[in-house]
């Protein structure tokens, strides 16, 4: 660590710092309160998305169903943080709790899938997701569970220290929303679990998870437990995904199971390959672009075509997400290894390629 | 016992679609190693193109019996869908070809969401009704009951399946297709010329997607933008059920993973003491997926691979 404080590193370090504690003056003053939410979303996003980029990223295991964790995560603050059972537990209970529930469901979908790899691996991963999700929707008969599709609202906001965070409070006269709070609560987490991201990554472990990806047999070979490093890498991407997954809820006021589709897990997913896999930088700025860019494309479209065409074309949605399927092919064939890449990556990429250059 | 047979029956119906979709997952995987993630949105087209035809039909006011206009539709449906697989797999998978794994399965579900988004462009984000043209008298049997039209989907399923096996085993272009899916570089050296196969492949595939998404339409009688998902990704499992790669096997998948769901939503009520209810139909397939790779990740016919799975 005392290398990485070298001057002009702390220096930009802390202009990072305050550029992210004054982010939401000026995002709320420039462009208004709803985009405050937005950038809270990026965050929460960063925290999904830093997750699953343990799994898929450092360990090389294609998952498409990460999004089960979150709502593990959601749903535990929310059924022991609302009126629906009158359990109104504090979130520092909440929050371990439904992180701890999302890690052992990373283990409890980790381990019948050891042997699988790739496309398998994609697929039963996505049936887990699916399977979650139809529990949470049916789960509310014969005895009322998860309230079905109507879902669980009215879910407790979280109180820090006394200071109640759904509500705004007034500091020097300033009027606080609760969208400003958030923020900074999500900064805090997500700044931890950044931390815990890179420390994983050049940890013994982080490089254990290199080799797993690169060769597992030569990994099992080096005398690396292959059945632990792979549980781990799924109980660590799920730990971040529950505690995501409890600030949504309690961000949210309401969860239900329409937030838990199979299309927010490839939205993740999305974001760590666009971004660059395996690159902690480059997943955070997938996040932040693939939460941001749709929102803009969202204020953009509509107005577009009403100047141009004068009518509405295309619905806003609909344009939106065929710019993001088309962009999901066009990125793969151009730049399959992401904005920005982890060097490793890169190469790995390199070696497919020339391998199969070679072959065929 | 007349329920046991009542859902013995529709799982043989349901079955045989899943079999005729899984036939498309299972060719392209043979012959190309990767799963074509796009071919559920395949199915989609060709049961949408299919009702826009047939409601074209009827309102110019052609007049033709039911099964003539169906029929006809179809026929549209067929070709449109082998140009879309053409396409998925020029725009998808040829310049991905040897890279790595991941890259074709991101192409895949991005040209996925693409589908359905330009599906919702042309028919709506609505369910569309498929008229009413086919006949749809019961036969029963055992005491159970089948319309003509889900003996119909039965029989044609059988019939184009053994067409497909003849397909392969004695024609030309079917000896080219297993020559390729045993090795390509060496069947080019033969002068099976290997991009043409696998858009040969593909489109027959995506043929066999057509008339099963017509089948899809007219047993349920609606479409759906959103339809392919499920369903794709049933047959898939019916693929892997199978032994993903064999032909026998998509088939024995599909109509066993078929019959699996109907006892299941039929009897898990029964089973759980009424705890759980047939509205949990789509958890078997997920269910059978997961043990099927754990247990026997070849599959009931599949060959023995050793680093696919």
């Amino acid at each position: 660590m005392t290398k990485a404080l070298d001057s002009k590193k702390l220096g930009l370090f802390i202009a990072c710092g305050i550029a992210l504690c004054v982010l939401p003056f000026v995002v709320g003053g420039a462009l208004g309160n709803s985009w405050v939410r937005i950038v809270d979303f990026a965050l929460l996003y960063v925290m999904l998305a830093l997750g699953l980029n343990i799994v898929v990223g450092f360990a090389g295991l294609l998952d498409l169903g990460f999004i089960a964790f979150y709502a593990v995560g959601a749903y535990t603050y929310a059924l022991l943080g609302s009126p629906h059972f009158g359990i109104h537990w504090p979130f520092y209970v909440t929050i371990p709790l439904g992180a701890l529930f999302a890690a052992f469901f990373g283990i409890l979908l980790g381990t019948p899938v050891l042997r699988l790899k790739g496309d398998y691996l994609a697929i039963v991963t996505l049936g887990f997701g699916e399977i979650v999700r139809i529990f949470m929707n049916n789960l509310n008969a014969p005895i009322n569970i998860t309230n079905g599709p109507q879902g669980i609202n009215l879910i407790d906001p979280i109180h820090v220290g006394g200071v109640d965070l759904g509500s705004p409070i007034n500091l020097f006269g300033l009027s606080l929303p609760p969208v400003y709070l958030y923020y900074y609560l999500f900064l805090v987490l997500t700044v931890l679990v950044v931390i815990m991201a890179s420390r994983l990554q050049h940890s013994r472990i982080g490089r254990a998870w290199v080799a797993l990806r690169e060769d597992q047999v030569a990994a099992s070979a080096m005398g690396i437990n292959i059945r632990n490093i792979k549980l781990l890498a799924f109980a660590l991407g799920a730990l971040s995904g529950g505690v995501a997954g409890g600030l949504f809820s309690a961000f949210q006021g309401f969860v239900s199971p329409e937030s838990f589709s199979l299309l927010e897990s490839i939205m993740i997913l999305a974001m760590i390959v666009l971004g660059g896999m395996g690159n902690i930088a480059g997943v955070i700025l997938g996040a932040v672009v693939l939460t941001i860019a749709p929102e803009i494309l969202r204020d953009v479209i509509g107005p577009l075509q009403m100047k141009t065409m004068g009518r509405m074309l295309i619905d806003p949605e609909n344009a939106r997400m065929l710019l993001f399927g088309i962009a999901m092919v066009v990125m793969m064939l151009v730049r399959p290894e992401g904005m920005l890449p982890s060097k490793r990556r890169k190469a790995e990429f390199k070696d497919a390629k020339e391998a199969a250059a070679q072959k065929g | 016992m007349d329920i046991f047979i009542q859902q013995i029956l529709n799982g043989l119906v349901l079955g045989s679609i899943y079999a005729l979709i899984a036939l498309g997952y299972t060719m392209v995987y043979g012959i190309m190693g990767l799963i074509n993630f796009a071919h559920g949105e395949v199915v989609m087209f060709g049961a949408m193109v299919c009702i826009t035809v047939v409601s074209t039909l009827m309102h110019s006011g052609v007049d033709l019996p039911g099964w003539a206009i169906v029929l006809i539709g179809t026929l549209v449906a067929i070709p449109a869908c082998a140009l879309l697989g053409f396409v998925i797999e020029r725009v998808a998978y040829r310049p991905l070809r040897g890279a790595q794994r991941l890259a074709p399965l991101i192409t895949a579900i991005g040209l996925s969401i693409t589908l359905q988004q330009v599906a919702i462009l042309i028919w709506g984000r609505n369910y569309i009704p498929f008229p009413d043209l086919l006949n749809s008298d019961t036969v029963s049997i055992m005491g159970a009951s089948i319309t003509k039209l889900q003996v119909m989907i039965v029989v044609l399923c059988v019939v184009l399946m053994a067409g497909l096996l003849v397909i392969v085993e004695k024609t030309k272009l079917g000896r080219a297709m297993r020559a390729t899916s045993q090795n390509p570089s060496v069947a080019g050296l033969m002068g099976v010329n290997v991009n043409t196969i696998i858009s040969a492949t593909f489109m027959l595939g995506s043929a066999l997607g057509a008339i099963a998404g017509v089948m899809v339409a007219t047993n349920y009688s609606q479409a759906h933008y959103y339809m392919g998902f499920m369903i794709g990704l049933k047959a898939f499992t019916a693929a892997v059920l199978g032994g993903i790669g064999n032909l026998g096997g998509a088939v024995a998948g599909g109509i066993l993973l078929g019959i699996i769901e109907s006892l299941g939503a039929g009897y898990i009520g029964q089973l759980t003491g009424g705890f759980l209810g047939s509205n949990y139909q789509d958890i078997f397939a997920f269910m059978v997926l997961i043990l099927v790779l754990i247990f026997r990740p070849s599959g009931l016919l599949g060959e023995k691979m050793a680093d696919r799975a």
